[in-house]
């Protein structure tokens, strides 16, 4: 089965005063159709970075990708006209969950008009005009028709992320909602336009921990309602356990293991990840942290990024990244010295 | 003393639009302590030599001679020292008195601070110089009382600019922690507000200095300045008037003067600026949790 | 899980008596128009050597009450006891007499260093306000606590800049214990940080402890952080303690149905998932605008007449109080 997205290999980095950094080196990660993965990784280690080159907003002056391919629906995004990527698959087939909601509205205008001015562009039911159309964006016309339905369909999908009253709410101001019910209406921003795949970037980190649960939740509900993939970036381990059907993990750019949630969890192969594992705080006090810090990424160790901070590192480390070992089917990891089922 | 600064003096010094004003602050500085020196012609200040007059320039009086006949590089030259006095003393006084006012309203806030800024406000909402006019013609025209004047004018705008931010400063985590931690209140102004702020005032000052002498050649193109033969650039602009077109030189060398003077204190002001601010700017480290 | 070592029988080191922080709302031409609770009511006992966790979810006023017991906010009403004195109502030199004893760790505690001052010029600070130690006392203190906190004593020349975000942090915490203080109150300490950072601080916070005898208050919204720090924990709703207890007695068996419903939201690594059947509706309601009588009632199960009518007082039970009409 071809997967609906499929990052091979992608490496790219950012200029900046004191060099290149190297943020993303090689980078490969696979989801199918309706298939919810999780992103792990702490701070430095680029999935932000990543979920931004799928969308292809990364910041234009300074980002270099220097090798890779970012296949969607049998497309490369990388190579294909901008223009067509930017009608078809920015914000449509492809549509995005910020980290923190409340900078992501702009605070001037009420949320309903926000909402409807997405529905203007994006929306399922708007004809995919041939050409761009010569009036300029502002004044281009909203047919009623069209904005009635599409109206409609902002309501349903309000009921469905359980925000009480959405005619209501459409008439308010980003400020005077909270942050569990922006991010909903974030949610739903991101579903109105049918896409296939939705990334959500840490999108339960800035929430309490009981209003997380219900937006996890309600992630997790409707992806599977609606068979839209999900690509969840987080730190939160708990979190990537809940929700995700597979969970990748990425250290300094690299990605160093996927596998199926459960064995992931019950089976961590790489050094890395068993030691993130080991260092969430348990009921008896006891927790581990990993010594060393995050490598900087302007002259980033070589061959495996982990090595300086890894017990098991040995001499192919350094030189060369370890090649992709498939440990079991959908568990594979990065690393000479993986750690091995007990047989 | 401040963190960085031997990188920065370096940027500073490739700076060449600072340089130049660093260079035009120099020539003036230098003109005006050693005038009696550098004037070719040091007895013009008062002297006149009616047979003289209105000279275009020539060999002997480089920049042309006045309606006295006196050489004007030589009053130009020591007109620098006054144009010295009025910014350094009236900008100097406004900074002394403004920059105390606005850290204390600015810290303790409540409604003595709110009355101060009010009176301020008075003050700002009146054009500097319409005021200063006002102030030096019920005094009466002297150097004194120009200065006396633009000081006054000028204090506010140094209150309000130390409340606002001493105010701002007031809620950043290093503050507050230095008073949960037992600093008096004195402690925290002047040894925590006050240096977080110097860049803020050193750039503005050098600004204000330009605009000072602005204010005060414009007053003493009215005639507020000192009487004659005191040679105050802007008097010499007034006096200029009747003989244009023809005499182009009389205000021109002063105008000139003026304008030299006043883009060294700007070019200087913006090159401190780009000196002291992008280097906090850069300084500023996050933890070690940023996203990426 | 620390345990509590100390005797019962010495006195509490901060008590906390119907403390309230209320918060004017201010509508047009200044005039009140309402308040925001914050803290509504608040009362509890520190006792010497524990560790004690605060724990809430936003909006809850934990921080309010951490900044209102370090005097950076004025209590509307109740009191604040600290060593035998009572401290809510000092004049401000008083007030900085009790800092010494009383100190305060922001969540980023290397946010606590002035930008512009060398690192060793923030430490000796604290010592120069409060003591009268001559420079070489000062800096002998300073080297025991750089040890403590493990820094190099080349760091005393730099500026908070030119170091990384985890050495800022513990320059921030050697800042604090330059004065020996009593008592530390953390505040989120571990907000925003890695997992794996995370442990390091902990156990940082965990050897300091040792080291210099504190006693904590730790204020967090983390519950995997409170469980492995605290020996007792406070859980907070809308400015009121709900329950009260031993660490082990509230995650194990928790009597409130917000505590039961904050241990049902955390996800459990290798159990059922929390997600999937997730019962706590809603959202807390607006604090200008509280419930009358019990305020979780708009969300809990349980909620009855009683529960509109009257707002339960929080009950003892051996070491744990609740504060409901019908606890588990």
């Amino acid at each position: 089965m071809t997967a609906l997205l499929a990052v091979e290999d992608l490496s790219l980095g950012f200029a900046t005063e004191a060099g290149f950094a190297a943020v993303l080196d090689r980078v490969s990660l696979s989801i199918e159709r309706g298939r919810v993965l999780g992103l792990v990784g702490e701070s430095g280690c680029g999935k932000t970075t990543l979920a931004r080159a799928i969308l292809g907003v990364l910041p234009r002056d300074s980002a270099r990708i220097t090798g890779g391919r970012v296949w969607f629906r049998g497309t490369d995004l990388l190579t294909a006209d901008p223009e067509v990527v930017n009608r078809t698959v920015r914000g449509r087939a492809i549509t995005f969950v910020p980290q923190d909601p409340f900078t992501s509205f702009n605070p001037l205008f009420t949320v309903g008009e926000q909402v409807m001015e997405i529905l203007k562009w994006k929306s399922p039911r708007a004809n995919l005009p041939a050409g761009r159309g010569w009036l300029p964006a502002v004044v281009s016309p909203y047919p009623a028709e069209r904005k009635r339905l599409d109206f409609d369909a902002v309501i349903e999908l309000l009921d469905a992320v359980q925000l009480p009253r959405p005619d209501q709410l459409l008439r308010k101001y980003p400020h005077e909602l909270s942050g569990g019910q922006r991010q909903r209406l974030m949610i739903a921003m991101a579903l109105l336009p049918g896409p296939d795949l939705v990334i959500a970037d840490e999108p339960t980190t800035a929430l309490d921990v009981t209003i997380q649960a219900q937006v996890l939740g309600l992630i997790r509900r409707l992806a599977t309602e609606r068979n839209v993939a999900v690509l969840l970036t987080t730190h939160d381990l708990g979190a990537a356990y809940e929700i995700c059907d597979a969970v990748a993990v990425m250290y300094a750019g690299q990605d160093v293991e996927s596998a199926p949630v459960d064995r992931f969890f019950a089976h961590p192969a790489h050094p890395y990840t068993k030691k993130l594992l080991a260092s969430l705080p348990r009921a008896d006090g006891t927790a581990s942290g990993i010594p060393g810090e995050v490598p900087a990424l302007i002259a980033p160790p070589g061959g495996c990024r982990f090595h300086p901070r890894c017990e098991r590192a040995a001499g192919p480390c350094r030189e060369a990244r370890p090649p992709v070992d498939l440990l079991e089917s959908g568990h594979w990891v990065r690393c000479y010295h993986p750690h091995r089922d007990a047989p | 003393m401040m963190p960085g600064w031997r990188r920065g003096l370096g940027r500073f010094a490739r700076d060449r639009a600072a340089a130049l004003g660093v260079t035009l602050l120099v020539v003036l500085i230098v003109l005006a302590i050693f005038a009696p020196i550098l004037a070719p012609y040091p007895g013009d200040v008062a002297d006149f030599h009616t047979a003289n007059r209105l000279h275009a320039p020539d060999a002997d009086n480089w920049l042309g001679t006045d309606r006295m006949g006196s050489d004007l590089l030589s009053r130009i030259v020591f007109g620098a020292r006054i144009t010295i006095t009025i910014a350094f003393v009236a900008v100097g006084s406004a900074v002394v008195v403004g920059v105390p006012i606005g850290l204390l309203a600015g810290y303790y806030g409540g409604w003595p601070s709110n009355l101060l800024m009010r009176v301020s406000d008075i003050f700002l909402a009146v054009p500097q110089i319409v005021l200063a006019i006002a102030i030096a013609q019920t005094l009466g025209p002297s150097i004194e009382n120009v200065i006396l004047a633009l000081s006054v004018t000028y204090w506010p705008f140094w209150a309000r600019l130390v409340f606002a931010e001493t105010r701002s400063l007031k809620n950043e985590v290093f503050i507050e922690s230095a008073i949960a931690l037992g600093a008096s209140p004195w402690r925290v102004m002047v040894l925590h507000v006050l240096p977080n702020i110097a860049s803020s005032i050193i750039v503005r000052t050098s600004i204000g200095m330009g605009g000072t002498i602005l204010t005060a050649a414009a007053l003493g193109f009215l005639g507020l300045g000192a009487p004659a033969p005191t040679p105050e650039w802007g008097r010499m602009i007034a006096e200029s008037r009747e003989f244009l077109p023809e005499a182009w030189w009389y205000a021109t060398a002063p105008g000139v003067a003026i304008f030299v003077v006043v883009m060294g204190f700007n070019l200087v002001g913006d090159g401190l600026r780009d000196f002291l601010d992008p280097r906090i700017r850069r300084g500023a480290s996050g933890s070690g949790a940023g996203g990426t | 899980m620390t345990p509590a070592i100390l005797p019962a029988i010495l006195p509490p080191l901060l008590g906390v008596r119907d403390l309230r922080v209320h918060f004017a709302v201010r509508g047009p031409f200044n005039r009140r128009i309402g308040s925001i609770k914050a803290v509504d009511g608040v009362s509890f006992d520190l006792m010497p050597g524990e560790v004690f966790g605060l724990v809430g979810e936003s909006g809850c006023g934990k921080s309010t009450l951490g900044k209102t017991i370090m005097g950076i906010h004025r209590p509307g009403a109740g009191e604040i006891w600290f060593a035998g004195q009572r401290i809510d109502r000092l004049s401000p030199a008083a007030r900085r007499a009790v800092r010494r004893s009383l100190q305060y760790a922001y969540q980023d505690p290397g946010a606590s260093l002035d930008p512009r001052w060398k690192i060793g010029r923030s430490l000796h600070e604290p010592l120069v306000i409060h003591t009268d130690l001559d420079a070489a006392g000062r800096d002998a203190r300073i080297r025991d606590i750089l040890e403590a906190v493990g820094l190099p004593d080349t760091h005393l020349d730099l500026y908070p800049h030119e170091i990384s975000g985890g050495q800022q942090r513990r320059v921030g915490l050697a800042r604090i214990l330059t004065l020996h203080p009593k008592v530390v109150i953390l505040d989120e300490p571990t907000s925003g940080l890695d997992v794996s950072v995370q442990a390091t601080v902990l156990a940082l916070f965990r050897s300091l402890r040792a080291t210099f005898a504190l006693t904590y208050m730790l204020i967090s919204h983390d519950l995997a952080v409170v469980r492995t720090m605290c020996s007792r924990v406070a859980v907070m709703y809308l400015g009121r303690i709900v329950e009260t207890g031993p660490t082990e007695t509230i995650f194990e068996r928790p009597r409130h149905p917000y505590t039961r419903s904050l241990l049902a939201a955390i996800p459990r690594i290798g159990g059922a998932r929390v997600t999937r059947d997730f019962w706590l509706q809603g959202e807390p309601p607006d604090p200008g605008n509280i419930p009358s009588g019990c305020r979780f009632r708009t969300r809990c199960p349980k909620a009855a007449d009683l529960c509109a009518r009257e707002e339960p007082a929080l009950s003892t039970l051996g070491q744990s109080s609740v504060a409901c009409h019908f606890p588990d």
